[in-house]
């Protein structure tokens, strides 16, 4: 295992003055409007203050006002990066609740949507950190493949980014023909690209010297702080709800849980946080071609919505598998349509809420890249 | 020894002529960052498989003509906490330690606007000029960034003249001139002459060749660093420190400072050309030589090493500072070093 | 482990601090606990080897009408076991023992529960708002919760 450098201890002897700079609200690699005080010993990050909030909107006031339909809206824009898969578990919540039956083709529908969906996310998250890092190139690589994605989910929505796809009991359209062919195409796309980004980013010496030995996480850090998804899969603890907690129809599909192995620097470093989600992109593949593969041709997908929604009084914690990490909402109704309480428990909340901790004692420099690998969305962070 | 300056030639020695001397390599200047910005633009597409401009004239050849006109009418807005003098005089320093060096670059085998003695020597000593120009920009503003920049740009610009200095002097003491014209003289009669491929020689001199490609590779990576540009742009570096010494820059001056790194870039870019190859002599010995022709093979293999930077650019990620400061201190310095001895010891040989 | 057997577990070492099992239907069956013994409970739900509750999901809390409330939600890498905890405390003294020594993530968490709902953790090292503006006034999330006309000139509609 290489020596993780902390420069702390050297500097410590110096009578220096330390400067405190705002990195934010509008800063270029914050991901949104996130504020840091960052206090620095000349390049040396000695503390670090995540100051949330500017993009805050309510979300949960809002729910209690809203009936249950009208709130899917408003859960698109928390990670609107990855707008299908929050939908999910929200709707997952109120079928439970209602014991409604969902059609073999919607869930079907939605692994794919998800899965697509979780493609396009990893694909900004490893882009922007690379664009973090001064690659430029990659970023636009990406996006051009990300636009076949939105394409399909375009037209199977409606909307290229806050879908509203998603309906208790089934989905708001049914696929249309050449779905399939699209998504095979996409599939093939993403695969070709990531082997190019493999040689361009990943493996470049530059890149690794810059991400290896970053902003390590051990793996008991990580649990402590509750993180989830590939940041707590980078620090090597193998641990995916759809895996571990199947929900949906994911127990049916044949599909690896990538975790952080260190081949190079050290497990739970920024870099492989990184692959993580590399590899995490092959699996999702793997997931649509079986998915496309069982899916039944036949199947009402829009017939199944209940006209009234009106769950009984009960609480209930439902929580996926986002792209960021696991995605809970706390739902507590009280009979009638508008829920009492909505709690959204978003991965990067919890996620962010690690960096003071890991970030201290690195350069400047790293404590972007350390951010730009727990793969923030500020809309998520404030609600 | 015959004139290298045109301008003499046809107009004697007169004040008139001193203007049109001067102003030469300023207009060239001006026409070089208008391309050099359009090639950036488009290459950069290239590699990211975009088109780039397209709209403002065929091709979006026009770009660079629109991008001029917009930073021209843009508010030149001075912090109210800035150190004014030095704020608004740092652009201007800068500029002019980019603009100074082209009056010994040989453009030809028939202009160099001062074909000094020591034109190495004086390139050095103007280029130190930027890293003036940045720290007095970066601590005028008054900005935490733009002093981390400044500090980082001074620290980055000292560290990287040394190893890109040995490199140069290896090639001085093979030619025992540091007149660049001369330089560029010796290495004529074809490619085989360059002294990136051990200089003009015997068969002896395949013993040199490792080490003068060795040091132009050095000299090309420091130069780099020297200016500011990616994978050593951390005095900028967009993602950390927004735009470092330059980000309380607008309108007019922030232009003074975009056209100073271009005009830096081809300064960087001749002085490779005329030490390691081969200056305006062409490459296949006298085929296609001459005065104008030597002007474009000049400006062709500068223009050449000028896409390098580009390229480079738009591929690499960027260093950390104390990644920049082992490479530079640990690694290039050495390096160049143990190069400079070899060749000096081939040179009391006289091998070459 | 069950949450039965959980709650009968807790209810031997601890006592009436357990108050009681809530398995209505329609929900998560939740344990209902006293705000006294609180740290002491969940230390032992967090280090015990039968439990090793080592992953707090989710920290909410609620406002239920007199009460206010907080439910822990939380889930054993270990044992792949989940437990919900709830504690509900008077709403003219909403005094709540912090569980941040326990796990870090609960910081951000009660910061918010502090914030929008008014649960006030005591023990919390750095009790400040964190997604409203640090001089808001009241907590938004509670059920009577007037909204203020303007904040600092600026109307609010």
């Amino acid at each position: 295992m290489t020596e993780i450098k902390r420069y702390d201890l050297e500097y410590s002897q110096l009578d220096s003055d330390r400067m405190r700079i705002n990195v934010g609200p509008q800063h270029p690699s914050t991901h949104g409007v996130l504020r840091l005080e960052v206090e620095v010993d000349g390049e040396i990050v000695t503390e670090v203050v995540p100051h949330l909030g500017y993009l805050h909107r309510s979300f949960e006031k809002h729910c209690e006002k809203m009936t249950f339909p009208q709130i899917i809206p408003y859960i698109d824009r928390m990670d609107y990066i990855s707008a299908m898969n929050n939908e999910w578990p929200y709707v997952m919540a109120l079928e439970k609740m209602l014991d409604v039956k969902v059609p073999e083709k919607v869930e079907f529908i939605r692994v794919i949507v998800a899965e697509l969906n979780r493609l396009a996310n990893h694909q900004i998250a490893v882009a922007t950190f690379g664009m973090d890092a001064g690659a430029f190139t990659p970023f636009l690589y990406y996006f051009r493949d990300r636009e076949s994605i939105i394409w399909i989910l375009e037209r199977l929505s409606g909307a290229r980014l806050l879908y509203n796809y998603f309906r208790v009991g089934g989905m708001a359209a049914d696929i249309y023909p050449g779905f399939k062919e699209d998504c095979l195409e996409v599939v093939k796309k993403v695969r070709k690209t990531n082997e190019e980004i493999m040689d361009l980013l990943i493996h470049n010496n530059i890149f690794i010297k810059r991400t290896a030995n970053v902003g390590v996480l051990t793996p008991e850090v990580a649990i402590n702080f509750a993180c989830s998804g590939p940041v707590l899969r980078g620090s090597g603890v193998k641990f995916d709800l759809r895996k571990d907690e199947p929900y949906s129809v994911y127990d049916r599909f044949d599909f690896d849980v990538p975790v952080g192995v260190g081949e190079v620097g050290v497990v739970g470093d920024c870099w492989n946080r990184n692959m993580v989600r590399m590899k995490e992109m092959e699996q999702s593949c793997r997931i649509i071609e079986q998915a496309l593969e069982m899916m039944p041709e036949e199947g009402d997908v829009t017939g199944g919505v209940p006209r009234r929604i009106k769950p009984p009084k009960g609480e209930m914690y439902i929580r996926t598998e986002n792209p960021k990490g696991e995605l809970g909402f706390y739902l507590v109704t009280n009979g009638t349509d508008k829920p009492e309480r909505l709690k959204a428990r978003g991965p990067s909340f919890v996620n962010l809420s690690v960096i003071p901790e890991i970030s201290k004692g690195y350069m400047f420099a790293d404590l972007i890249l350390i951010l730009g690998s727990i793969d923030i969305v500020l809309g998520e962070v404030d609600r | 020894m015959e004139s290298t300056n045109f301008i003499w030639d046809l107009m004697g020695k007169n004040l008139w002529s001193v203007v049109a001397v001067i102003s030469l390599p300023l207009i060239f200047v001006l026409i070089y960052a208008l391309v050099a910005i359009l090639a950036e633009l488009k290459v950069s597409a290239w590699i990211q498989e975009r088109l780039g401009p397209m709209r403002t004239g065929p091709w979006g050849i026009l770009q660079p003509i629109a991008e001029v006109i917009k930073l021209l009418q843009k508010e030149d807005i001075t912090p109210t906490a800035a150190s004014k003098i030095l704020f608004n005089l740092a652009p201007y320093v800068i500029f002019t330690g980019a603009y100074a060096a082209f009056a010994v670059i040989p453009f030809s085998e028939a202009y160099a606007p001062a074909n000094i003695n020591v034109g190495l020597f004086y390139i050095f000593a103007v280029g130190s000029f930027s890293a003036i120009g940045i720290v007095m920009g970066g601590w005028a503003s008054n900005n935490k960034y733009s002093l981390m920049g400044a500090m980082r740009s001074v620290s980055q610009v000292i560290s990287y003249e040394i190893p890109a200095a040995v490199a140069v002097l290896a090639v001085v003491v093979l030619t025992s001139s540091m007149n660049m014209m001369e330089i560029s003289r010796m290495q004529e009669g074809g490619f085989w002459n360059w002294y990136i491929f051990g200089g003009p020689g015997g068969w002896t001199k395949i013993f040199m060749i490792p080490f003068t490609l060795t040091l132009a590779i050095i000299y090309f990576i420091a130069s780099l660093a020297e200016t500011n540009r990616l994978p050593f742009d951390i005095p900028e570096g967009e993602s950390e420190l927004v735009a470092g010494f330059h980000t309380e820059y607008s309108g007019m001056k922030f232009a003074m400072f975009f056209f100073a790194e271009y005009a830096n870039m081809f300064v960087v870019a001749a002085v490779v050309t005329t030490i390691f190859l081969g200056g305006w002599t062409s490459p296949f010995g006298s085929f296609l030589a001459g005065a104008g022709w030597g002007a474009f093979w000049f400006i062709l293999k500068s223009m050449f090493v000028v896409f390098l930077q580009i390229w480079i650019r738009w591929t690499l990620p960027r260093f950390r500072v104390d990644q920049l400061m082992y490479i530079g201190w640990k690694v290039l310095l050495p390096i160049s070093l143990v190069c400079f001895i070899a060749i000096s010891f081939f040179s009391l040989l006289n091998l070459g | 482990m069950l949450p039965g057997e959980i709650f009968t577990k807790l209810k031997n070492d601890f006592g009436d601090a357990i108050i009681e099992l809530n398995e209505s239907p329609n929900s998560d069956p939740w344990i209902l606990v006293g705000a006294d013994q609180l740290f002491d409970i969940f230390h032992t739900l967090r280090d015990a080897d039968e439990f090793q509750f080592d992953y707090l999901m989710s920290l909410s809390g609620t406002d239920l009408g007199e009460n206010l409330g907080v439910v822990y939600h939380l889930y054993s890498m270990t044992h792949r076991h989940k437990l919900v905890v709830k504690v509900e405390v008077p709403k003219g003294n909403p005094v709540v023992p912090t569980v941040e020594r326990l796990w870090r993530t609960a910081d951000w968490h009660e910061r918010e529960a502090y914030d929008l709902i008014g649960v006030r953790f005591e023990g919390h090292q750095n009790l400040i708002r964190i997604l409203l503006p640090y001089d808001w006034e009241g907590h938004p999330l509670q059920k009577d919760y007037v909204t203020p006309d303007s904040y600092h000139g600026m109307k609010i509609s």
